[in-house]
């Protein structure tokens, strides 16, 4: 038997209303998974298609319109993001976010940064303890100590990014999300950072729910990879075979798009017919990736497909895997 | 530290060497603040004092400045009102800047009533020019320096009001500020030390550029005798005194206070000026 999952998310959606009419923008739709404890899971899409709408549910900074999510088997959904500062799940839910020159206050020192959190989460005010906990954070993130002083503006973007993981972890906290960690940084400050964060989960047991368009971070960094289309999640499973063996229409276009430098593996690049849908009051009947789908069929404009479970640990959400199974699916 | 006092330094540098206006207005601003420290040692004569000269005497180098008609020394008075016009201009802006932007900064942080109820005020006081709205509220509550603080306070509230509530908006959602609802801060405690704090140089150069026009207000509220009385030394009432006498040719009685009155005014804006290019870069020429 499994044990309880660290998070368990079911049925979440996310509707924001859009300014000067009664349309609602679908950003995350009725979205269901789980993580295990020291679990790392990827979290894909193309831009706007929700992840960081999704991530910021889980973290608690924006409030949800439907659904649920439990955390050590409670359920935190329901508390509103205002006081969700004063729960003990506060230090156990931590996120690194995406650009580090947004994300760190630039009037505070990088010590100021890092001592935040230690400051209202652990309750440290004694400036000596204060100190010690920061420059052992700092250690683990490889940030120099003489750093510690400085404002952002004089750091490098790959420190700044330190500084932002340095404050993420500074708490401990049992699920560190991570949205597109490195996507702002230069391509050779990127490896050194995924590293880290490799190195950080092995050392520390944490849990990660990474969030990036760039699957070859992905690969790297996660045991399992959830696939997000327009809102809603199409295909999940193990990250290797997700990837050597696509189910989702989706997610074989998204692995055709991957650079490779393999002359063997001559991948045909899939194009994308047709426009995407409005995420604006879309309808519940069709599938969101209708229209561009290159196999889509007319039970695709009827029904919207359900997250199935595959056998495994594989999930996905379509309907070509009941033609498949009828014996008149597309050969690959 | 020193990196800070060593930036502080370079731009002070830069100012200095790139926009001598700046600089000028900068020593003006100190001259003026010298006249409100000492200038009742620094005047020749006791400014309130009578017949120190004969009447009208014109500028000489007994009375620089000339006398006024009741004989008393201009430059004395000149002088000895920098300090009433300063502390007046001073403390209403200090009281709007400190009134005008916690108000504004709530606004635009909660946003919901309070955001309501401060655009309501911002805006009933906006629906007034501005100068005849002081001008009814010192009729209505009498003449006295506090009044006059208080009135100059709440016509210049709004300005405040309005960039505070604009600046925290910009930042509401900034990713420094989800990190620090993340780290546990109280929606409180990220206004206060993580928003408010990264407006301040926008609100600083708003209350210079501010201080100009406060001083003229007072004066101005002075001048047509619903500010200071006679015959206490103040700018706006010396200008005021002199007028009568423009047309007969005794033209230092109201000259000299208006010339002290345009050159604190004039430094201040341009300080206010100088002020926003240090604090704002991409502003530079
Ligand atoms: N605060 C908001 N108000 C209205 N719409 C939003 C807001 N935040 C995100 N959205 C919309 O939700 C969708 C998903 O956005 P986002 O979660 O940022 O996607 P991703 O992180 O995958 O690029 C987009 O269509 C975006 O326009
Ligand atoms: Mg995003």
């Amino acid at each position: 038997m499994p044990a309880s999952p660290l998070l368990e998310v079911s049925d979440l959606s996310k509707r924001f209303p859009v300014r000067g009419s009664r349309s609602l923008v679908h950003a995350v739709d009725r979205v269901g998974f789980s993580l295990q404890a020291g679990e790392s899971v990827g979290l894909v899409g193309e831009s706007g298609c929700g992840k960081s709408t999704l991530v910021r549910l889980v973290t608690r900074l924006l409030d949800h319109t439907g659904g649920e999510i439990r955390f050590e088997g409670q359920e935190i959904g329901a508390i509103p993001s205002a006081h969700f500062a004063h729960r003990p799940e506060r230090a156990k839910i931590q996120m690194v976010f995406q650009d580090p020159t947004d994300s760190l206050n630039p009037r505070f020192t990088a010590f100021d940064t890092v001592a935040d959190p230690i400051r209202h989460l652990a309750g440290v005010s004694e400036r000596r303890l204060l100190q010690d906990r920061v420059a052992e954070v700092a250690d683990l993130v490889r940030l120099p100590g003489e750093l510690l002083g400085r404002y952002p503006h004089q750091l490098s973007g790959g420190q700044q990014q330190r500084v932002g993981i340095a404050r993420a972890i500074a708490v401990s906290p049992q699920l560190l999300i991570l949205d597109e960690p490195t996507s702002a940084l230069d391509v050779s400050v990127q490896a050194v950072i995924l590293h880290l964060l490799a190195e950080l989960r092995r050392r520390l047991g944490m849990s990660y729910l990474f969030v990036s368009h760039d699957l070859n971070v992905v690969r790297l960094i996660t045991e399992r990879v959830m696939v997000m289309y327009a809102g809603r999640i199409v295909e999940v499973g193990p990250t290797a075979e997700v990837f050597s063996r696509p189910n989702h229409p989706y997610t074989r276009a998204l692995l055709s798009a991957i650079p490779t430098f393999d002359p063997n593996s001559r991948r045909e690049r899939i194009r994308l017919p047709g426009e995407p849908q409005s995420p604006i009051d879309p309808s519940p009947t069709v599938c969101r990736f209708f229209g561009r789908c290159p196999e889509g069929f007319d039970r695709c404009a009827r029904e919207m497909p359900a997250l199935r479970h595959l056998g495994g640990d594989r999930h996905v959400a379509c309907h070509l895997l009941d033609r498949d199974h009828d014996g008149e699916g597309p050969s690959e | 530290m020193s990196t800070a006092v060593l930036r502080m330094a370079r731009a002070g540098r830069y100012v200095v060497l790139g926009n001598p206006l700046t600089f000028g207005a900068f020593l003006m601003l100190a001259g003026l603040v010298t006249l409100a420290l000492f200038g009742h040692w620094i005047a020749p004569y006791d400014p309130l004092a009578t017949a120190v000269g004969p009447r009208l005497a014109p500028p000489s180098t007994t009375h620089w400045f000339g006398t006024d008609h009741l004989g008393r020394d201009i430059l004395s008075r000149v002088i000895v009102a920098t300090r009433l016009d300063l502390l007046i201009a001073i403390s209403a802006v200090t009281l709007s800047f400190a009134a005008g932007s916690a108000a504004g900064a709530s606004a635009g942080f909660y946003g919901g009533w309070t955001e309501r109820i401060v655009t309501r005020i911002v805006d009933t006081i906006m629906a007034f020019p501005l100068f005849v709205l002081a001008m009814g509220i010192m009729a209505a509550v009498g003449t006295s320096v506090m009044n006059i603080v208080l009135t100059v306070a709440l016509i210049n509230f709004p300005s405040y009001a309005r960039i505070a509530r604009a600046e925290v908006n910009v930042r509401r959602n900034a990713g420094y500020v989800e990190a620090a609802r993340l780290a546990g801060n109280t929606p409180r405690r990220i206004l206060a030390v993580h928003i408010y704090p990264n407006c301040l140089p926008t609100l600083i150069v708003q209350a210079s550029m501010n201080m100009g026009w406060a001083i003229l207000s007072a004066a101005g509220l002075s001048f047509i005798g619903l500010g200071v009385r006679p015959p206490t030394a103040e700018w706006g009432i010396m200008v005021s005194d002199g007028s009568a006498f423009m047309m007969s040719g005794e033209w230092w009685v109201s000259t000299f206070p208006g010339i002290a009155l345009m050159l604190a005014v004039l430094s201040f804006n341009l300080m206010g000026d100088g002020l926003r290019d240090l604090i704002d870069p991409r502003r530079r020429s």
